[in-house]
């Protein structure tokens, strides 16, 4: 009925935090009976309109509609009352409560005297977990559970409120290829009975695989809606990016020098093990894996952050004391974290004192530090990295996520390190300063830093890598050189259970 | 029944039973006398009442200082109600202090709740002000036996088939509020609103609702042990109820509620509220003065909060290694990468269309 | 690229410090109008020496504070060291021993928190609701109802006599010294940022190198160590060591901090404010006891006040966020 209104309907749709404009013209339209895959870069603005369309944030401007009528939620509450479920990208579960109550919250089967019927909650769990062919224990509680079991929780959850419309925002990345199906088939069966299903996925074969519509987005904005099979993976990757492939991924040639970090056996229960890697002087590293797979947690172990239980980290051919990140930097390693705005920044302090926050304890004199000293250092930075910010003492939380990711580059280049582990770099940054952290680190590398990239974006590590670790399940699987890393060897050797795949993966760009 | 024992309850009952062992031991009459029998259950009556609201707030991640000043102001309002109007049924007293009491709270709970400020600083003011209220109010004055019903006091120290009525009371508040925690909606979501504050927003619960209840709650259970310490101790002075608070708190994390919300059961806060007082009346026995009670209290605290954070650190050392055994995505039996019976059918549909 | 988005002035004058300092200006010459006798030498005299304890702990509980933490446990310590000094004293100790065993003791009692605090990641405001308990009952268990007194003459007049003529107690040098000294710690040494990126976010600051832990534990020892010296001039100001010595004073202190712009989530704060605020109440009490107003209802503004110091910012705060949006639902 091509009539009928659209069960979602999203047009002009803006949100901004502050100064920064996360969703400058949302416009998605999804039919009863379709699944519409949302596709973008990171930072196109997809997650800020999922939640949306979830009652989490509340939009600026534009209308959104449901089933024709224009609604407004004030809460993720009202959202759910109105039909609408949705699986946000970092699932959040009460690690105190059984994965059951997890599921059932706020809306559990009750019996006798409005008292909890257990029972029936019990075998609702199981009957879900039935369908999505897992084993989990629904009585087990939450805390402890992987990020894919955390997944499966948010996704049984999803399909358990039987809603009209189901979003899922990149439900895949951390899941098994057994899982996959799984939710795939579920995905479809909600397709039949005529619900409308929204998919977001940085997986282009898993999108021809699954949608039947596909609405690419860029910068916050709208770019194209077409029918899946009018449209080939190389298209929508063109769209995605808006630019040349190869501008965006400016990789220097670069001749290897010494080792510059060294990591052996390293061991932390239930997280990795028995990692082992270098980096050389001049070479950029690649980690890839699914979300979950212990890349950024390695990362984490090797600049001090966490503890292992086994194995060493050597930097320049000393070996660091484990636990001590101060140690780690006095010896040359810098750590870009996967949170920019939790890890990475003081998000209320000023761009001054971000930039100086590693070099502070150099530049103090007898003991006291002086502002000018410390904004001298910072301008010196920010006019490298080209910073756009209205003063030095701007807060840093009033800056674009571009920015804010030159500033931490700052911070940590201001320390002359001969390591440089970059997690996630590019993550939620316009394609503009994307292209410009891609040329710095290429750069970089060029003039002798030995670089580790971790990111979950394909393209980006195939092109700006030398060499590609593959992580799966907390296991280094698979080395591949720059010319061995296709998009299908790198999936096949990330993903659990992948090893007879007959999935197609040809569409990954 | 393996699982029963290995709770934190069960282990504070046994010390529990302990603490009276040896104290019986030294000086017999501490538990095998009428006397004896019924300090035990009588005195912990209206720290247990305190012990179960607090636990309900500390449940949910936030804290209330103020419930020994709301005890002293309620208290002294019951006294005040009986001298001003002497026929008043006593419940109808009691309700007006409850009532007063959950007043209280809920002026805590909205601050805390709508302007999203830590509990424990509003708190620890407002416990300044309600006494600070009861202190102007009473002034030098002091409610004694004489000015309250002869029926009301005798509720303080009767006993009904060997049970002081003031533990029957706090009994009846211990199982109508466990089993709300337990068993209803609205205690799970305190539950989880105390387990992640944020997911709770994120999930959509009422969660500014369910903190004002919880307040309320906590301050109509304070107005009840006011009631209650009129009618035991016979005497109401502007001071009643003073320092409570750590009793109070103190009770609630021995019973293993922890304070960073989430876990923990209203009948382990009784059990800490039993184990604190009884330890309290056994240290003179065993020959320590009680100068050293508040070191007591203090010690437990500390030392509790302590054991509750090696548990958990054991307990989520114990599930990264279960994640070891049991790696994700691949069901215990199925050979990697086998197709699942039942995903076929779905497969093949895909691949015709 | 600017250094600073506002001109030095605006900057200088538009803080919530002055906000405090304001108030107090304003609550000094309302008072030296309205209260009888509020001026006069001796009412400043007295107004230092009653302040100067929570004076004191006020200014290590400020970075406590700034790093988002809390410790309630500083009256408490004041009451054990009180003990301590007593005791000692008592002994036949020479009373430059006494202070410093029980400064040091002070000192333990802080590593005891930090260390349960930092290394064993148990939140500040239940270990030190916990050591509350724990230091006051030491402090009445070792002494009892009883009191110490007869310390020498000498001692005693040295915490309460003024600079040749002025109405200033003679320890208003030693508070000076104090404050100057806490004041370069957290405005002007890496070691103060460090406590702010802490409050603000101490996984960020841990990300950067900051060893937060040793960070808190030092923090927390200062505090003990503070603490304690301010319970050594308490005795000597009254003459007396007794177990129940300042009980309560947490409050003030506490509330002292946050009338000063110490932000709760921590993260902010200036140490200027904090004397504004530690004054400010100061005033307020000392102009209302003149007035024969009760210490129930002094009690009763602190209280307020410190609700009003927590909540008003949020309220501020909320306003600016809600205007901020609704001007975005226009464009």
């Amino acid at each position: 009925m091509p009539n009928a209104a659209p069960t979602l309907r999203l047009e002009g749709v803006a949100k901004s935090f502050g100064p920064v404009a996360a969703l400058r013209s949302g416009t998605l339209v999804v039919r009863a009976g379709s699944i519409h895959a949302l596709v973008g870069e990171n930072g196109a603005g997809k997650s800020t309109l999922v939640k949306i369309v979830g009652g989490v944030h509340r939009r600026d401007a534009g209308i959104v509609e449901l089933d024709g009528e224009p609604v407004d939620f004030a809460g993720p509450a009202e959202a759910k009352a109105a039909g609408v479920a949705v699986i946000h990208q970092e699932p959040a579960s009460f690690p105190d409560l059984t994965v059951t109550e997890n599921i059932f919250l706020g809306r559990e089967p009750l019996g006798r005297f409005r008292r909890i019927d257990r029972r029936a909650m019990r075998e609702g769990a199981r009957d879900l977990f039935r369908e999505l062919g897992v084993d989990l224990d629904p009585d087990r509680p939450a805390e402890g559970l992987s990020i894919a079991d955390q997944q499966i929780v948010e996704i049984a959850k999803a399909i358990s409120l039987d809603a009209r419309l189901l979003v899922m925002d990149e439900p895949t990345a951390a899941l098994s290829a057994v899982e996959v199906r799984r939710l795939f088939a579920v995905a479809r069966g909600l397709r039949d009975a005529g619900r409308a299903v929204v998919f977001i996925s940085h997986r282009l074969d898993e999108v021809a695989d699954l949608c039947d519509t596909v609405t690419v987005m860029r910068d916050g904005e709208h770019v194209s809606t077409d029918t899946v099979t009018d449209v080939t993976p190389d298209e929508l990757v063109r769209r995605m990016v808006g630019r040349d492939v190869a501008e965006l991924y400016p990789k220097m040639p670069s001749t290897p020098g010494e080792v510059a970090l060294r990591v052996e056996g390293l061991e932390s229960t239930g997280t990795f093990h028995d990692v082992s890697f270098e980096v050389r002087a001049g070479e950029i590293v690649g980690l890839a894996g699914l979300v979950g797979a212990g890349r950024s947690e390695i990362a984490r172990a090797v600049f001090g952050i966490d503890r292992y239980d086994a194995g060493r980290v050597a930097v320049g051919g000393r070996t660091l004391r484990p636990g001590d990140p101060a140690a780690a930097i006095a010896a040359g390693l810098a750590l870009v974290p996967e949170d920019r705005r939790l890890q990475g920044l003081v998000t209320e302090s000023s761009v001054a004192r971000n930039v100086s926050a590693v070099a502070r304890k150099r530049l103090a004199r007898l003991g006291i530090l002086l502002p000018d000293v410390e904004a001298r250092l910072a301008r010196d930075w920010s006019g490298r990295l080209a910073v756009k910010a209205g003063a030095l003492d701007a807060l840093a939380t009033t800056m674009s996520g571009g920015n804010q990711q030159k500033v931490v580059l700052a911070k940590w280049l201001a320390t002359g390190p001969k390591v440089l582990m970059v997690d996630e770099p590019t993550r939620g940054i316009d394609v503009g300063t994307k292209a410009e952290v891609h040329r710095l680190l290429s750069t970089l590398a060029a003039e002798g830093l030995a670089v580790l990239m971790i990111s979950s974006e394909l393209p980006e590590v195939l092109g700006m890598a030398d060499r590609v670790l593959v992580v799966r399940e907390g296991r280094i699987v698979s080395e591949l050189s720059r010319a061995e890393a296709t998009p299908e060897a790198v999936m096949r050797a990330a993903t659990p259970g992948a090893a007879r795949s007959d999935t197609a993966t040809e569409g990954a760009a | 029944m393996r699982n029963v024992l290995r709770r934190r309850e069960a282990g504070i009952a046994l010390a529990l039973l302990v603490v009276i062992g040896v104290t019986t031991a030294v000086q017999p009459g501490f538990l095998l006398s009428a006397g004896g029998w019924r300090d035990l259950l009588l005195t912990p009556a209206i720290l247990v009442v305190l012990a179960v609201g607090q636990a309900v707030v500390v449940i949910t991640r936030n804290v209330d200082l103020s419930v020994g000043s709301v005890l002293g102001l309620t208290a002294y309002l019951t006294g005040r109600l009986f001298m001003a109007a002497p026929d008043l049924p006593i419940i109808v007293v009691a309700l007006v202090a409850v009532a007063a009491g959950a007043l209280l709270g809920l002026i805590n709970g909205s601050i805390v709740a709508f302007a999203r400020v830590p509990a424990l600083v509003i708190t620890l003011g407002t416990l300044y002000v309600y006494r600070g209220v009861t202190l102007t109010w009473a002034g030098s004055d002091r409610i004694d036996a004489g000015d309250m019903p002869r029926t009301f006091l005798g509720l303080g120290t009767r006993q009904v088939l060997g049970i002081p009525v003031l533990t029957i009371v706090a009994a009846i508040v211990l199982v109508a509020v466990g089993y709300y925690m337990y068993t209803s909606r609205g205690g799970r979501q305190l539950y989880a609103i105390g387990s992640d504050p944020d997911a709770a927003a994120l999930q959509g619960l009422p969660v500014r609702r369910r903190l004002l209840w919880a307040f309320a709650l906590n301050g109509a259970l304070a107005g009840l042990a006011g009631v209650m310490f009129a009618a035991r101790y016979g005497t109401v002075s502007s001071g009643a109820g003073t320092g409570m608070e750590l009793q109070v708190v103190g009770a609630v994390v021995v019973g293993g509620v922890a304070i960073f919300g989430g876990s923990g059961t209203v009948a382990g806060a009784a059990l800490g509220a039993m184990l604190l007082l009884t330890i309290n009346r056994a240290l003179p026995v065993v020959g320590i003065p009680d100068f050293w009670q508040r070191a007591v209290v203090g010690a437990l605290i500390i030392g509790a909060i302590a054991l509750d954070r090696v548990l958990a650190n054991r307990r989520s050392r114990r599930l990264a290694a279960a994640r070891d055994a049991a790696p994700p995505g691949a069901p215990p039996g199925a050979p990697p990468g086998s197709v699942p019976p039942g995903a076929g059918p779905d497969d093949r549909e895909e691949a015709t269309a | 690229m600017r250094t600073h988005a506002r001109p030095w002035w605006q900057r200088a004058l538009l803080t919530r410090e002055m906000l405090t300092i304001l108030i107090l200006v304003v609550a000094w010459i309302v008072a030296s109008a309205v209260v009888q006798g509020f001026d006069g030498p001796l009412t400043i005299t007295y107004l230092v020496l009653d302040v100067a304890p929570v004076l004191l702990i006020a200014l290590p509980m400020t970075l406590i504070i700034a790093t988002g933490e809390i410790d309630l446990s500083v009256a408490s310590v004041v009451g054990l060291s009180s003990v301590t000094f007593g005791l000692l004293y008592q002994a036949g100790l020479g009373l430059w021993a006494a202070l410093l065993v029980s400064v040091l003791l002070g000192a333990v009692c802080g590593a005891v928190n930090g260390a349960l605090v930092a290394y064993a990641g148990l939140p500040s405001l239940a270990v030190t609701i916990g050591s509350l308990a724990l230091y006051r009952g030491l402090a009445v268990g070792l002494l009892g109802t009883t009191a110490v007194t007869g310390f020498p003459g000498s001692w005693t007049d040295g915490a309460t006599e003024n600079l040749g003529e002025s109405p200033y107690p003679v320890i208003t040098l030693g508070l000076l010294a104090l404050i100057a000294v806490f004041a370069v710690l957290l405005h002007a040494t890496p070691f103060g940022r460090n406590v702010l990126d802490i409050g603000r976010s101490s996984e960020a600051a841990r990300f950067s190198g900051v060893d937060v832990k040793r960070t808190l534990l030092i923090l927390f020892v200062l505090s003990g160590a503070v603490s304690a010296l301010a319970g050594v001039y308490y005795t000597l100001r009254y003459g007396s060591a007794r177990g129940d010595n300042a009980t309560g004073m947490e409050l003030q202190v506490v509330a002292a901090v946050l009338l000063g712009g110490v932000s709760i989530f921590g993260g902010r704060g200036a140490i200027h404010g904090v004397v504004a605020g530690v004054l400010l109440i100061g005033v307020l009490g000392s102009a209302l006891r003149l007035e024969g107003v009760t210490v129930n209802v002094i009690n009763i503004v602190i209280g307020t006040a410190l609700v009003v110091s927590v909540v008003a910012p949020r309220i501020a705060g909320g306003l600016r966020v809600r205007r901020r949006s609704a001007v975005g639902q226009r464009t």
